[in-house]
């Protein structure tokens, strides 16, 4: 017995076991997700945060101690990104066709995402810093991160907020666009990412190239127009 | 393949070089993924191997953000407080977005798609 908790005590400070715990919670939640017929409520993202979060509490363990061993994983993010400039490239002849349409596309949406996002949170009473936290949502993490800390929020509530945003877009955007009647594969993939970046593009290069393309080319294009806008913005109005 | 990894990997190194000592305010990777596609124009197709090196990266993105996701729990305090602007805000916000950008690029492809139909 003695001889068990010794083996759990190593255990649990080491990369390994949380390593582990993040990737079988998302081969768990892509197996629930598949057998649930892709039912957007039981997001793989969503799913496995949900039962790991549960997990750490319930064993008392910190964030920092989770992720030593998550960090292979966060890791691969950067070169993930680097490659999405293969889908992009194999349908750069699509995206030339386009560039003014898209240009302007996403600076509407680049805007209606900050703009709503610090309207409705002020109008309802949100703190500042909340406020701040929450105006580049539909940025991919790193850059919203680095945007907040440089306007005075907190980049790790950002970096929540991100998520959220990036699993709201993937789950309930389909059904907007069904909703609008936008069939158009281009136009889906490009909404998807400007508003939810790289957890749309996941979801979206499932789905169909095109709009995996579009959806990893907006979300690039994204982060460049909040970067340069909303500090801009900000020190105008604030 | 290996090779490409390494070359992913470089491009993103790159870029990360290219941001620290010029300031720009975009991040490191985007600006490695704007010098692969560089280089993917000057080669004019794309490598096998690179592409079996993007596709098994890309396969699992969603993956990659499960432990930036777990660090909800670091805010649970500020969410409760300000669980219901937030949440109304962030999910009113991200649809309104869906919806904007999408109506924007239908008009505005349509309207070319018309113009090149009169064309023909």
């Amino acid at each position: 017995m003695q001889e068990l908790r010794e083996t759990w005590v190593y255990l649990s400070a080491s990369p390994l076991l949380h390593l582990t715990l993040t990737l079988a919670a998302f081969v768990l939640a892509s197996f629930l997700y598949r057998k649930a017929g892709l039912n957007p409520l039981l997001n793989p993202v969503l799913l496995s945060v949900v039962v790991i979060v549960a997990l750490l509490s319930l064993s008392h363990t910190s964030y920092d101690t989770y992720f030593d061993g998550a960090r292979f994983v966060h890791f691969l993010l950067g070169p993930a990104t680097v490659a999405l400039a293969i889908p992009l490239y194999r349908q750069f002849d699509r995206v030339r066709e386009s560039a003014l349409a898209i240009l302007v596309s996403l600076v509407c949406g680049s805007v209606t995402s900050a703009a709503s996002a610090i309207a409705i949170a002020w109008a309802l009473g949100a703190q500042p810093q909340s406020i701040i936290s929450l105006a580049p949502k539909s940025v991919t993490a790193p850059v919203a991160m680095g945007i907040s800390e440089q306007l005075g929020g907190i980049p790790s509530l950002t970096a929540v907020l991100v998520i959220l945003t990036g699993i709201v877009g993937a789950t309930l955007g389909p059904l907007v666009l069904n909703g609008l009647g936008v069939r158009d594969w281009s136009a889906r993939g490009l909404a998807i990412g400007t508003a939810s970046h790289g957890i749309g593009t996941a979801r979206a290069l499932q789905v169909d190239e095109l709009a995996g393309a579009f959806s990893g080319l907006a979300m690039g294009l994204n982060a460049l127009a909040t970067a340069i806008l909303l500090p801009l913005a900000w020190r105008l109005f604030f | 393949m290996l090779e490409y990894l390494t070359f992913i990997l470089a491009c993103q190194l790159v870029g990360e070089f290219v941001v620290a000592s010029t300031g720009i305010p975009i991040p490191g990777p985007v600006v490695g993924m704007v010098l692969l596609f560089v280089f993917l124009l000057s080669r004019g197709k794309v490598p096998e191997p690179l592409g079996q090196v993007a596709d098994a990266l890309l396969r699992n993105l969603s993956l990659l953000f499960v432990p930036a996701g777990v660090g909800v729990m670091l805010h649970f305090d500020l969410l409760e407080t300000d669980a219901l602007p937030l949440s109304v805000a962030l999910l009113l916000s991200t649809l309104a977005t869906i919806a904007v950008t999408a109506s924007v690029m239908v008009l505005l492809t349509r309207r070319r798609t018309a113009s090149d139909e009169t064309k023909d």
